[in-house]
């Protein structure tokens, strides 16, 4: 593979490789400073209000004053309750699952409940959220969770079910307890399941949060945008969801590199 | 010495549109060190009776006797192999073969031992620490094989183990297998389709009849000297084996 003397063919598969490689991303990067640049222009040529739609360098300007003025905190704020909501919701999602597929029967029962929670818009939940664990960070953890869990439960369960029957059939063999078919065979078969729905529920939970801090309105970004909406200062708000998107491609990019660990260290 | 003894099994299905009989009243016994093929046509109960025999489902009728020791629940004597190799691909080759050990709690330095002695004397040593998918058909099957005999079963159930691969591969899987089979001295049932691998492996060939399997006949196979399967196909004997165990099988059609 890696041998010293790479031929002249492997060579120019390796140079055309590396060269398309970098030409996604010249193209990527080309994208977003045109739009960047198109955006001033047109809100500096007062082709759109940027009182409305701001412009990257009022961005910028507010950035810099808010980080001046505790943006940290609110940062802080949203990216602990999105934290906290995204592991309650994993690790509750995957423990039901786990009893799920353990007890067919409970399954069974559970099944019309999970059908009519999953379709149903938690957000319109809050008010009561709001009502039973009171108006701050536990309702809003609890709005995340709310979200993201059902979801995680459904698509564990159902990567679970499908694990491939003759593999348990063959543990089963050696005399395989339920317990050890579980830990050696479904949860190590399901890594790519685990990971993919940890990939939306980091994405979930951001919703909830952002939902939830709407309602609770007392810090974080999503309090930020309210306000700003509220006193007309859209550079606050865009300024808020650009942090946002930057905040939620960091958590993605943290659970892709988690995964990338475990499937080296499970060989997968 | 008797090995396995099969007394009056059935088993009986149930389902929601009704019962259905696998196989019924079935009496054989396997002498230590004795290969059985077992043939019989599709979906007359073989696949069934073995994981009978290994303890997977409990029969509903009649009783399996292992070593003299009645089988209740799944079996340490007996290792089964099914027709796909079933290797997890997340492990390595030599994490694969202590897999039954490990699920087992028996990974004593011995039995890993043991196991690594497999694996070097049926040339799988440097492929240990590779992954399943690097291995080709033949290779992963003989893994398979290695894991199921590191976990020293006195019976080896092998259920269609080598029609997932292709025809020329099968032949010098199937000779391997025999041979390392013959060495460990491991006593074995096969259920297969192929009536050709039934003569080359077995002592024994039992055919079965249409669902509800009964055995209609145990026909011993003698080619004078302990042959290998290869050896046994161009054997003079063989025509004459095969027309027999073809008659037989015809007369469910
Ligand atoms: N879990 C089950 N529940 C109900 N019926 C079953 C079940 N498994 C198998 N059967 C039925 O029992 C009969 C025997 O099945 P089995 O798989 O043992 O046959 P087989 O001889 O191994 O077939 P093949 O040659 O196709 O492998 C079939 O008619 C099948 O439909
Ligand atoms: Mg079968």
């Amino acid at each position: 593979m890696n041998e010293p003397g790479v031929s002249e063919a492997r060579a120019a598969y390796l140079m055309r490789r590396r060269r398309r490689a970098r030409n996604i991303r010249i193209v990527q990067v080309g994208i977003l400073a045109g739009f960047l640049a198109v955006w001033e222009i047109a809100a500096r040529t007062g082709l759109v209000d940027d009182f409305i739609v701001s412009s990257p360098s009022r961005i910028c300007s507010t950035l810099s004053e808010m980080i001046a003025d505790g943006l940290a905190y609110h940062v802080g704020v949203t990216l602990f309750e999105t934290l906290a909501g995204f592991s309650l919701g994993a690790g509750i999602g995957l423990a039901v699952a786990a009893a799920l597929w353990w007890s067919d029967f409970a399954s069974r029962v559970a099944q019309p409940y999970l059908v009519v929670l999953n379709s149903l818009p938690k957000i319109a939940l809050g008010p009561v959220i709001i009502i039973l664990a009171g108006a701050g960070t536990r309702a809003i953890v609890f709005m995340a969770l709310a979200i993201s869990l059902i979801v995680t439960v459904l698509e564990m369960l159902a990567g679970f079910r499908a694990t491939d029957p003759g593999s348990i059939v063959m543990a089963r063999t050696f005399g395989a307890t339920k317990r050890q078919v579980f830990f050696k065979i479904v949860l190590p078969s399901n890594l790519a399941t685990l990971f993919g729905s940890l990939k939306i529920n980091i994405g979930l939970s951001l919703v909830g949060v952002i939902a939830g801090e709407f309602l609770v309105s007392k810090a974080g970004l999503g309090y930020l945008i309210v306000y700003g909406g509220q006193v007309f200062r859209m550079d606050l708000v865009m300024t808020g969801v650009i942090l946002l998107s930057v905040m939620a491609a960091g958590m993605y990019q943290a659970v892709s590199a988690l995964e990338r660990f475990a499937a080296r260290r499970f060989g997968g | 010495m008797e090995m396995l003894r099969v007394e009056g099994a059935s088993l009986r299905y149930q389902a929601e549109n009704g019962e259905i009989t696998a196989f019924e009243d079935i009496s054989f016994s396997v002498e230590k060190g004795e290969f059985l093929s077992i043939v019989g046509p599709s979906g007359c109960g073989k696949s069934t009776l073995l994981s009978v025999i290994a303890g997977l489902l409990p029969a509903t009728g009649g009783s399996i006797f292992v070593k003299g020791e009645r089988v209740r629940g799944v079996s340490p004597h007996i290792g089964y192999m099914l027709q796909r190799d079933t290797l997890l691909e997340w492990r390595t080759i030599r994490s694969n073969v202590l897999f039954g050990l490990e699920i087992r709690n028996a990974l004593t330095p011995d039995a890993v031992r043991r196991a690594d002695r497999l694996l070097e004397t049926y040339g799988l040593a440097d492929f240990a620490q590779m992954y399943p998918r690097q291995l080709s058909g033949g290779m992963r099957q003989r893994a398979a094989l290695i894991r199921t005999l590191a976990a020293e079963p006195d019976i080896l159930l092998l259920d269609e183990a080598f029609s997932a691969l292709d025809y020329q591969t099968r032949l010098a899987v199937t000779d391997d297998v025999h041979r390392i089979l013959k060495s460990e001295g491991v006593t074995a049932l096969m259920v297969t389709h192929d009536i050709p691998e039934s003569i080359s492996m077995g002592d024994r060939v039992m055919i079965l009849s249409a669902r509800p399997a009964c055995i209609r006949e145990i026909l011993p196979v003698d080619f004078g000297a302990p042959l290998a399967p290869l050896e046994r196909r161009s054997h003079p004997a063989f025509g004459p084996y095969f027309d027999r165990i073809w008659k037989e099988l015809k007369q469910d059609e």
